[in-house]
């Protein structure tokens, strides 16, 4: 068979994607883990946490996350009755050493662990260009760091602040749910280290998992819940003032 | 910094070369609007500028992308967005509108317009710049009357789909950031008509101050109903631009939703020098009233042209403002609300001033290589055309 230059000149583009698609090889399977199967999300107890920030450090050890930059963090709110709206909130080193004592007397002291929150409706995921960054089929919104051009859109395009620029990849990047953890049966690197329980990995899909039990008797919030991204990190005893 | 920022949010994302981009792309959507007045609607007032917006238009769009790909942190990656684009990104199609503006509307209208022009001077010429407008040609070397008929009407017809395409190119650029429903500086619906009507006054502004500066030079007399009627649409797009940029304004005072406050106060601030010095009253209502006094009193040829020539450069300050305080403006507050960071740009490093003027200096570089291949001024070619005795 003989090609003719229109044809060849037609094949061209179909080429460039299927070896696009060569390039990218197989995705690394997980044995005995069904992606169908989990739909993931984390309770974070505001009553519970204590603000040591353990979770900010497993999190920087288990995922190599660069100095100044965080893919969780924790904020202390300091919150008085004339001021509902306008609370005081820092987060030194991003509650990686925990907190220094606070001077401040009166009104309520609070910690507020951060992380992305995978939405299921992803502001970030919606403007890559590329389709870089995605959502996998259990619910955890992930980045192809060889695939991310760096422009940085999901960052401007993240409510939540949760994305930055990494500095040696030069692309984006963000919490990943621990996925090569959780995938093997684990929890994520930050709940583990969790001291007190506040943070809790939740697989939503799995009837047995005490995230239903919780939410059956407690009163849960989503951060933002106006702009309805489909936030799935549930937080008890989240205060309005929190942003 | 000052206040609460999220920590990531500390390092802004996108800098001077991210303002550089709807700047650039807004001058070539409003020089193309400008020469498309002539062809479509027939203004032939201002046919002496018809040739030079759109050699200006090109030498712009040429640069256009360059800030973006400099800003990229995997540039060599950008080609992903033709192969796999995702649907759902306002930015994966700025590729697309991109090549469509480029090839289907600017460049294919320039060669219709100069295709008599290109062969003329293929046979004309010599030297090295014979091979280069013989390749111009496409190897179409038929100008008799009826061939030229034709360019014409093709010409006309891919001006009449460059109009909405020029529309597209630059709603399109304020779409990128009225879509951020994170972003409440951003975030309005009003942002990419806004945009459009900023492009047109300052690719309007652009041609004028390009059609008076290229007549100095060549030291030939300035068409001064040419230079009115482009002062006057300027004077009819700058109020419609700015009544809208007002009621975005209006709207958020009177709404004082949960980030006004925030914003108000960064206004009021770290914005108010290019704001409310630069943007609103140097560079918007100055020029409005400059060019609105014009109309109103009869002022003498010279004055009127010191008047347009000032009024264009505010106009250009006032607009490059405008896309300083979206772009950066929008990224000096906290989505907490809590906060502030400021903006600090590098010199000579990548994303800072001296790459930032290079690249704002190239287009004029292009635009100077452009005149010289093809002559936009009816006369030379005329002169040339006699020269070798073929008209």
């Amino acid at each position: 068979m003989t090609l003719t230059r229109r044809q060849v000149l037609l094949l061209l583009p179909a080429a460039a994607v299927a070896w696009e698609s060569v390039l990218a090889g197989n995705p690394e399977v997980a044995p005995n883990y069904t992606t169908t199967e989990h739909w993931w999300g984390m309770l974070l107890d505001i009553t519970k946490c204590i603000g040591c920030g353990s979770c900010v450090r497993a999190c920087a050890m288990e995922n190599d996350v660069p100095d100044g930059y965080f893919r969780t963090w924790i904020e202390r709110y300091h919150v008085t009755d004339w001021h509902i709206e306008n609370p005081h909130v820092d987060s030194p080193d991003g509650g990686k050493g925990g907190f220094p004592s606070d001077a401040e007397t009166g009104g309520r002291n609070f910690f507020v662990p951060k992380l992305c929150n995978h939405c299921t409706d992803s502001p970030c995921t919606q403007v890559c260009p590329v389709g870089a960054t995605f959502q996998t089929p259990d619910g955890v919104t992930l980045i192809d760091y060889n695939y991310c051009l760096g422009c940085r859109y999901c960052i401007q395009a993240c409510p939540y602040g949760c994305r930055f620029f990494h500095p040696t990849k030069h692309t984006a990047d963000k919490c990943t749910l621990c996925y090569h953890r959780i995938t093997k049966g684990l929890t994520t690197a930050c709940c583990e280290a969790c001291p007190t329980g506040a943070r809790q990995l939740a697989d939503l899909k799995n009837p047995k998992d005490p995230i239903h039990a919780f939410l059956k008797t407690h009163t849960v919030q989503v951060l933002k819940p106006h702009l309805a991204t489909g936030a799935k990190m549930f937080y008890n005893g989240l205060d309005g003032s929190v942003r | 910094m000052e206040g609460f920022m999220y920590p990531n949010e500390v390092e802004l994302q996108w800098s001077v070369l991210i303002v550089l981009y709807p700047f650039l792309t807004g001058l070539v959507a409003g020089a193309f609007i400008l020469a498309s007045l002539e062809r479509v609607f027939r203004v032939e007032e201002v046919k002496p500028t018809y040739r030079l917006a759109l050699l200006t238009a090109l030498a712009f769009l040429i640069v256009a992308p360059l800030p973006l790909q400099l800003h990229l942190g995997h540039p060599e990656r950008s080609f992903e967005m033709y192969l796999t684009p995702h649907r759902s990104s306002a930015m994966a199609m700025f590729g697309f509108v991109y090549l469509w503006y480029l090839m289907a509307v600017l460049v294919l209208e320039i060669w219709l317009d100069y295709r008599r022009d290109i062969v003329l001077l293929a046979e004309s010429s010599r030297g090295w710049k014979r091979p280069l407008y013989r390749l111009l040609t496409l190897g179409s070397y038929n100008i008799s009357a009826g061939a030229l008929r034709v360019d014409d009407r093709a010409g006309w017809l891919v001006t009449l789909i460059g109009i909405p395409s020029a529309f597209l190119l630059h709603g399109y650029v304020g779409f990128i950031f009225g879509s951020i429903k994170a972003n409440p500086w951003w975030s309005t619906p009003l942002m990419p008509v806004v945009f459009l009507f900023s492009a047109m006054v300052s690719g309007i502004a652009l041609v004028l101050l390009m059609y008076m500066l290229t007549s100095l030079l060549r030291r030939t007399a300035i068409d001064m109903r040419c230079l009115d009627t482009i002062a006057k649409y300027l004077l009819y797009t700058f109020i419609i631009d700015f009544t809208l940029e007002m009621l975005d304004l209006i709207h958020r005072i009177y709404e004082s939703d949960e980030s006004f406050r925030s914003l108000d106060f960064m206004v009021h601030t770290r914005l108010f020098i290019s704001q409310i010095v630069f943007q609103i009253f140097l560079g918007t209502l100055l020029p409005i009233g400059l060019l609105a006094a014009t109309q109103l009193v009869k002022f003498t040829e010279a004055a009127r042209k010191r008047i347009y020539a000032f009024a264009g450069i505010l106009t250009m300050i006032g607009i490059f403002a405008m896309r300083w305080n979206v772009v950066i403006g929008g990224q000096l507050f906290s989505k907490s609300f809590l906060g502030y960071t400021s903006y600090k740009m590098g010199f000579v490093t990548r994303e800072g001033l001296v790459p930032a003027v290079i690249l704002l200096v190239l287009p004029f570089v292009i635009l100077f290589v452009l005149i010289k291949i093809l002559p936009p001024w009816h006369e030379e070619n005329i002169g040339a055309l006699h020269a070798d005795g073929t008209d």
